[in-house]
């Protein structure tokens, strides 16, 4: 057969030859043929090694099991332990054979028996045969002892409450002179040591003194050439033993005292000039890295991994560096002396090596040390290979913004980068990178001419190309000036001609991908406003793009278009250098994330582009719930995001900036905006309003908004209710005027602030007194379907202008049938509790899914407005059936005066 | 544990002898072979002869035709296992005199008695060249 199989040359033509075999088999099977039996199981064996079932074969090998010959029985045991695994029921059926021939009088057979235990024994075998195997560990055959030691180790992995019966007989086992015993018993203590605190401690007493004796004794001991191995005797034993003594001397001064001796003859006297040798002294060099020892032993152990390192085989300086890298916790001033070995083991030829080498260096990198060695490795960029390059950029990029102790530096070397392997770079590297440069105000001219000149002379990697496009469209007129030129720069003339060349290389690049297409087209409009010359030929080349076959672009370019087509007022305003991006709100999103994703599968339709649209009537009212309702902030009991987000304090503030720039809060608002944003595909963000004291109406850019208004996922929420609402309070403020402050302790009526047919949610409130601002409200939960809800989670998002705290609720099951609530406390607070606003400057932000900033566009509304009352969304997430439920709406009804 | 798998695959990449001593299923088995082999397969006598697979390291060593493949635990002693992979081979050879592919195919059982009575459960038992042999040839002279 096998040769049939060979002489297959397809695989199909292989598939056709087992499928006789096992036919055949099965056949013989079924006529009971004890002749044929093993032979049959030996093919099955084959034919599973190539990878085809042989469930049907199993029965076989327990009737050969059971069968007195001893031939059959090999096999049969050969075949359970390969065809048949412990997770099998069929198992439990070998229980008794095994029972039995553990008590054979043939050791041979106890010996098999006691492999295939050891080999596929189950929890529950385990339990049935440990007091046979006990008595096999006293068996005058050391044959059948060493079998017994390592089925012990399977037994007390199994069920780790029957170590303790093992313990003395493995120290027994430890006087033993016959090797495999004591190879085998030195294992079954070391596992023993793992399994139970306990048996670690009798070990540590008892047998520490012997161990040393017997390594010693083996060390000095004559040639025997059973065991020897290039010269050394039982090289594995050495190894077993010193893993042993690692064991027992880790984290105990008295029993690593004990062993310094041996360990320092071992690591002195075994010769290394073979592979045996080596072993042994890997091996001791750990044991000594492990012990607690501070003196001699250490410098030794390290000079044996320099001479490793700078041996010429690859598989000794693959464990040196392995080693290095453990020693490095230890003792990193040592392991420093061989960084230059380390660093050429990075650019060697051998993946295996690089990596550990790059990952031992990446631990060796500091303050000091760091500029060269981030250079040299940049250097290794430029001519290391492919796959190797993802790694080594991951690493160089982790590094330099650990160590950035200055930006032109991080910078610098963040383009060195980018331009050898941009494409290697993570999207939240180049981000970081987007950041720090924004925020190095005086390098800002510098950092986009040298983007240019790499620009220039690679193309091919994305993330330079994309970072180069921002930062033309941001910073375009600093290049084109030469502005803030630093000394160590070479004068560069660019004009505005080619800032837009450059701009539109990049956006008709057949591989630029998406993202750097729309930020290009982003850069491009920047572009319009800053160089107003070239205004005419930007439109050409958006206009180019109207008819893109990705919507997100067509879209986008026939927004742009307009823009540069009608809007010709706002354009400046709207294309404003985005404001310097918060570093440490970013850091802090990188690390967090969100404490709850906003689902994109919410329904709301927010994934429409943002956009510029048609004109309205009186969309007021809309902005002004626009300006502050839309901004979803997820939150969850629990997490504080929340508080960040409504952090931000946004009481009126006269702010005497007018349009052009914004006001320093919303630099806060805008990054928060951002992490929400990353959830959704494409978001509106906008920031909250402002105050400011008195302006023109300006009816403009009403026109604009109210695109905005119906893109929000708000929409059908929104208008119609809030086109009446703000009128209401309007003529109320014209009314009453300013309101004073409510009095303490009244009673609101509570309200159902939510139903559907699953659910109700109703609120109840109450004021503290003393803090008129704050309402205490008592959310009330309750089921109205008849299924169980399970992990009920009640998330709420408010306007700017209220602080909300939410505590945790008081469970997260809600059972069926109106049969029990959960009930959850909100604390709002009002900064528009009896305020007076007059009119508001309001600041929208449109945002790409990059979270970058499209544009900024800034009202002022003139609208005379009272109290704001409250408002909320509420998004309800819950389980029932194994089904996830999402409900979300916006609730307006609050009672007045709130 | 120590050792988790011993693979014996020949030039072409395909499995002469397995035996795994922690349960994968047949697929799993196929699938990890095939990364394994393409990965030790590709590179080039110079390199070392270790390679980092998932969670675990591969020894591996070539004899003629034949590579040899040992899976272990990342805290395993790499040098001894390219050791033991040695000890095998010579092992083998002391039965099958300068042992082939085909021994091994042809023989594939005996193969498996030695590893069984070198390897169990993942832990090395025996290194004693006769004590390895001594029963697999007292089998020979019974039957």
């Amino acid at each position: 057969m096998i040769r049939a199989i060979r002489a297959c040359k397809t695989a199909a033509e292989e598939r056709a030859v087992v499928r006789k075999e096992c036919g055949a088999i099965r056949a013989s099977i079924n006529e009971d043929d004890l002749d044929y039996r093993h032979r049959n199981l030996a093919k099955l064996m084959f034919i599973q090694m190539l990878g085809y079932p042989t469930h049907f074969g199993q029965m076989e090998c327990l009737k050969l099991i059971a069968s007195t010959g001893f031939p059959e029985k090999r096999i049969g045991y050969l075949g359970l332990m390969l065809l048949l695994d412990e997770r099998q029921e069929v198992l439990m059926l070998v229980t008794n054979s095994l029972k039995q021939d553990l008590n054979h009088s043939n050791q041979y057979i106890v010996g098999l028996a006691l492999c295939a235990l050891g080999n596929i024994c189950s929890a529950e075998m385990a339990r049935d045969l440990a007091p046979e195997v006990e008595r096999l560990l006293q068996f005058r055959d050391p044959n059948i002892r060493k079998k017994a030691a390592l089925c012990s180790i399977r037994i007390i992995k199994k069920v780790p409450d029957l170590a303790e019966n093992f313990i003395n007989c493995a120290a027994s086992l430890l006087k033993e002179k016959h090797h495999g015993v004591l190879i085998t018993g030195v294992q079954l203590c070391a596992d023993l040591c793992k399994f139970s605190s306990e048996a670690l401690e009798y070990f540590r007493k008892k047998c520490t003194e012997g161990l040393v004796r017997t390594l010693r004794d083996i060390v000095n001991s004559p040639y025997s050439p059973e065991y020897d191995i290039s010269g050394i005797t039982d090289p594995y034993l050495h190894i077993r033993l010193l893993k042993l003594l690692r064991i027992l001397g880790q984290g105990d001064a008295d029993a690593s005292d004990r062993m310094t001796d041996i360990l320092a003859q071992v690591a002195t006297k075994t010769e290394s000039n073979k592979n045996a040798g080596n072993a042994i002294l890997y091996e001791c060099v750990e044991t000594i890295m492990s012990i607690e020892d501070y003196g001699g032993l250490r410098v030794l152990a390290i000079n044996i991994l320099g001479k490793f390192l700078s041996n010429r085989d690859n598989n000794i300086r693959y464990v040196a560096l392995n080693m290095l890298m453990r020693a490095t916790t230890l003792d990193a001033q040592t392991v420093q002396r061989h960084r230059a070995t380390i660093l050429d083991c990075v650019k060697d030829s051998d993946a295996s090596i690089r990596k550990r080498a790059l990952e031992l260096l990446y631990l060796l990198v500091n303050e000091n040390n760091v500029k060269p060695l981030i250079k040299e490795l940049i250097e290794y960029l430029e001519v290391s290979d492919q796959e190797f390059k993802g790694d080594l950029t991951a690493k160089i990029c982790s590094l330099v913004e650990k160590f950035s102790s200055e930006k032109i530096w991080y910078i610098d070397q963040m383009l060195k980068v980018l331009s050898e392997a941009g494409n290697f770079v993570k999207d939240e590297v180049w981000h970081a990178l987007i950041v720090v440069i924004s925020n190095a105000s005086d390098l800002h001219g510098y950092t986009v001419r040298a983007l240019y000149r790499a620009f220039l002379t690679s193309t091919e990697q994305e993330t330079l190309v994309r970072v180069a496009v921002w930062c033309i469209g941001e910073y375009g007129d600093m290049l084109v000036n030469n502005v803030g030129m630093l000394d160590i720069e070479d004068p560069l003339t660019v004009t505005e001609c080619d800032a837009v060349d450059a701009v539109e290389v990049a956006i008709k690049r057949h591989t630029s991908d998406l993202t750097t297409k729309a930020m290009a087209l982003i850069a491009l409009l920047k572009l319009s406003s800053r160089f107003p010359f070239y205004s005419e030929r930007i439109k050409g080349i958006i206009v180019q793009n109207k008819g893109n076959l990705v919507l997100e672009l067509q879209q986008r370019s026939i927004e742009f278009n307009r823009i540069l087509q009608k809007h010709q007022k706002i354009r400046s305003a709207l294309v404003e250098r985005i404001p310097v991006l918060d570093e440490a709100t970013f850091s802090g999103r990188r690390a967090g994330s969100l404490p709850t994703a906003i689902s994109t599968s919410s329904g709301a339709p927010s994934n429409l582009p943002n956009g510029i649209a048609k004109p309205a009537t009186a969309p007021i009212p809309d902005l002004l719930d626009l300006s502050s309702d839309d901004v979803p902030a997820p939150s969850s009991s629990g997490g504080d995001f929340p508080q960040d987000l409504l952090g931000v304090d946004l009481s009126p503030t006269p702010a005497p900036s007018g349009a052009g720039k914004p006001p320093n809060a919303s630099t806060d608002v805008l990054l928060d905006l951002l992490s929400i944003g990353t959830s959704l595909p494409v978001q509106t963000g906008l920031s909250a309003s402002d105050i400011l004291s008195s302006s023109q109406d300006d009816k403009a850019p009403f026109a604009n908004f109210n695109g905005l208004a119906s893109l929000s996922s708000l929409s059908a929420n929104a208008t119609s209710p809030a086109n009446a609402a703000p009128m209401m309070d309007l003529s109320d403020g014209h009314g009453s005027g300013p309101q004073k402050p409510e009095e303490n302790g009244q009673a609101y009526p509570s309200l159902v602030a939510y139903e559907s047919s699953s659910l109700r949610v109703m609120f109840n409130f109450s004021k503290q007194p003393g803090s008129p601002q704050t309402t205490l409200i008592q959310a009330t939960f309750t089921n109205l379907s008849s299924n169980v809800y399970n992990d009920f989670l009640f998330q709420t998002a408010v306007p700017k202008f209220l602080q909300l705290h939410l505590d945790p609720a008081s469970s997260n099951t809600l059972p069926a049938s109106g049969d029990g609530s959960i009930t959850q406390n909100l604390k709002v607070t009002n900064s528009q509790h009896g305020k007076v606003c007059l009119l508001s400057l309001i600041n929208v932000y449109v945002m790409n899914s990059e979270s970058e900033i499209l544009a900024r566009e800034s009202f002022i509304i003139y609208v005379f407005y009272f109290q704001k009352s409250l408002v909320m969304r509420v998004r309800i997430a819950y389980k029932t059936n194994n089904k996830d439920v999402l409900e979300e709406r916006q609730i307006n009804n609050f009672p007045q005066n709130l | 544990m120590g050792i988790r798998f011993i693979l014996m695959v020949n030039k072409q990449g395909q499995t002469r002898l397995a035996q795994y001593y922690e349960w994968l299923t047949l697929e799993e088995r196929r699938a990890l072979e095939g990364e394994i082999v393409r990965k030790c397969l590709a590179r080039n006598e110079q390199q070392c002869s270790f390679v980092e697979h998932r969670n675990y390291k591969i020894v591996y060593r070539r004899y003629a035709s034949l590579f040899f493949l040992v899976g272990v635990d990342n805290d395993e002693n790499e040098l001894a296992i390219l050791e033991f992979i040695h000890l095998l081979v010579e092992t083998m050879d002391r039965h099958f005199g300068n042992v082939c592919e085909l021994d091994i195919m042809f023989h594939l059982e005996k193969a498996h008695f030695m590893l069984e009575e070198m390897v169990m459960n993942g832990s090395i038992v025996e290194t004693s060249k006769a004590n390895i042999l001594s029963p697999i040839q007292l089998m020979d002279k019974a039957s």
